[in-house]
């Protein structure tokens, strides 16, 4: 599965995201699960709202981390993303 | 204290935070299946905790760090206060798991466990068939089960169906397969059984033949391909045969809490079995003492207490010995290598075991019956003292 460029992401409503105090860190749960996520793999599953494609969700963090030339690295995490099902289009 | 969550580079005695809490709220169950975990003598066990303790041990595992949650028992859905505890949970950031027979499970239950925050909701189902079902379950109930199963799909909840494999249903592997994509599970569990508290004393009417085993398998794992992406299937292995054994709790006191009905905590489920653990209760420590304090989750952390063959074994820090209540099971020191691993001067009793359940399955009947799961037969097998 490849992620459709004009498709608004969402984050499945079969999963969680969620800050773990005691980790220090954002985790996927889902049944009986647990993975736990880097800074910014959580940035961008938090973009992952429904309502932005992915050249939206790549403007989005470029801006927000003043940077350019995420496009690779942000396609590559959810192509993942999609093929473990914590996202959806 | 003993160890300290600052300092997470020393890898031996540190101790890591909780992340599982299994909370077995009550061991009353209207099943009887004769592969149940809990303890043969769980009749002797009659006091339950209040919904006030439950919710004083979920906020306080949940604060050492615990995420998962495990609605559990007998049937958690006996519990009264159930939708009580979820919201609990739920307001305290758990991920909330119901692992239900699903019996008596109505449609306004379920949306009122969605409303008060429960995450997802497993159906056990014992076969693809009614009256193996109802059999195995010594209760009518494949109907319901099944419908209660398009309840949990159709509001909104992952769907993790969970079949327990033994010799009386692994022949039905490709219609339980069916069975699943038919519901539309998201997960399916293939819990081959594993042979502790009433699977133990039923071990040689439920362990399939290695031919069985393999067979049954490889139809799993086609059919995982076949629906990949679709569905996830979690298969719990059949470690009798096995040449390595399990690295059993992810390790002893380093993930999984359990908390039994009348508020014991256990390092595993079956820990109760083990002697001179003197598992804490939750009515006398706090949830942080228990874990990082008690004799009992101290006991097997870490790598210090094994004897050979795993001390000097370069796969300890894999698989931590095995699974402790299984070498207490079989071969009555608990201290000892798994039996199921090949290099346990003890393996020769697992394929003892096989080789007894296939003598007992050449048999056409029985010569003995399967002991199902009831009070009557917990109180006749352990009087109460």
């Amino acid at each position: 599965m490849t992620v459709n460029p004009d498709l608004p992401i969402l984050f499945s409503p079969l999963h969680r995201l969620q800050w773990e105090e005691a980790q220090q860190k954002y985790v996927i749960l889902y049944p009986e699960g647990m993975v736990e996520l880097n800074q910014s793999s959580a940035e961008i599953l938090k973009c992952c709202d429904g309502s932005r494609n992915l050249v939206q969700i790549v403007s989005e963090l470029e801006q927000t981390f003043a940077t350019t030339g995420l496009t690779n690295d942000i396609t590559a995490f959810l192509e993942i993303a999609l093929n473990h099902g914590w996202i959806q289009q | 204290m003993a160890g300290s969550n600052n300092n997470p580079g020393v890898k031996a005695n540190a101790i890591t935070p909780p992340r599982w809490l299994l909370a077995e709220l009550t061991y009353a169950c209207p099943l009887q299946c004769p592969y149940c975990s809990n303890p043969v003598d769980y009749a002797n066990y009659q006091t339950e905790l209040s919904t006030d303790d439950w919710k004083r041990v979920l906020s306080e595992a949940r604060k050492m760090g615990a995420v998962q949650l495990g609605f559990s028992g007998g049937e958690p859905l006996t519990r009264k206060d159930l939708v009580e505890l979820v919201k609990h949970a739920r307001e305290l950031g758990y991920y909330s798991n119901l692992i239900t027979s699903g019996y008596g499970l109505t449609e306004e239950k379920i949306i009122q466990l969605k409303e008060a925050g429960l995450d997802h909701i497993q159906v056990s189902i014992q076969a693809s068939t009614q009256e193996l079902n109802d059999h195995i379950a010594g209760t009518t109930s494949f109907n319901h089960k099944k419908e209660v199963a398009h309840l949990v799909k159709k509001h909104g909840y992952p769907m993790v169906l969970c079949v327990v494999i033994h010799r009386e249903n692994i022949h039905q592997m490709p219609q339980i397969l069916e069975m699943a994509e038919e519901l539309g599970a998201d997960y399916l569990e293939l819990a081959n059984t594993q042979y502790y508290g009433w699977a133990r004393i039923n071990r040689d009417l439920l362990l399939p033949a290695k031919e069985q085993f393999e067979q049954a398998e490889q139809i799993a794992q086609a059919f995982k391909e076949k629906v990949a992406g679709k569905m996830k299937i979690y298969y719990v292995v059949p470690d009798y045969y096995e040449d390595r054994p399990k690295a059993c709790m992810n390790g002893w006191g380093t993930t999984f809490l359990t908390i039994a009905p009348d508020g014991v905590a256990l390092p595993c489920h079956s820990a109760r079995d083990l002697p001179g653990l003197d598992c804490p209760n939750v009515n006398d420590y706090s949830i942080q003492e228990i874990w990082r304090d008690s004799k009992a989750f101290n006991f097997f952390r870490g790598l210090d207490w094994m004897k050979e063959p795993c001390r000097s074994c370069d796969e300890k820090e894999k698989d931590y010995g095995g699974c402790r209540c299984q070498a207490y099971l079989l071969t009555g020191d608990m201290h000892a290598a798994d039996p199921v691993c090949g290099k346990s001067p003890e393996h020769g009793l697992i394929n003892k075991a096989i080789t007894s359940a296939s003598a007992e399955a050449m048999l056409l009947n029985n010569e003995k019956p399967l002991i199902f799961r009831n009070s009557k037969n917990s109180k006749t097998l352990y009087p109460v003292k």
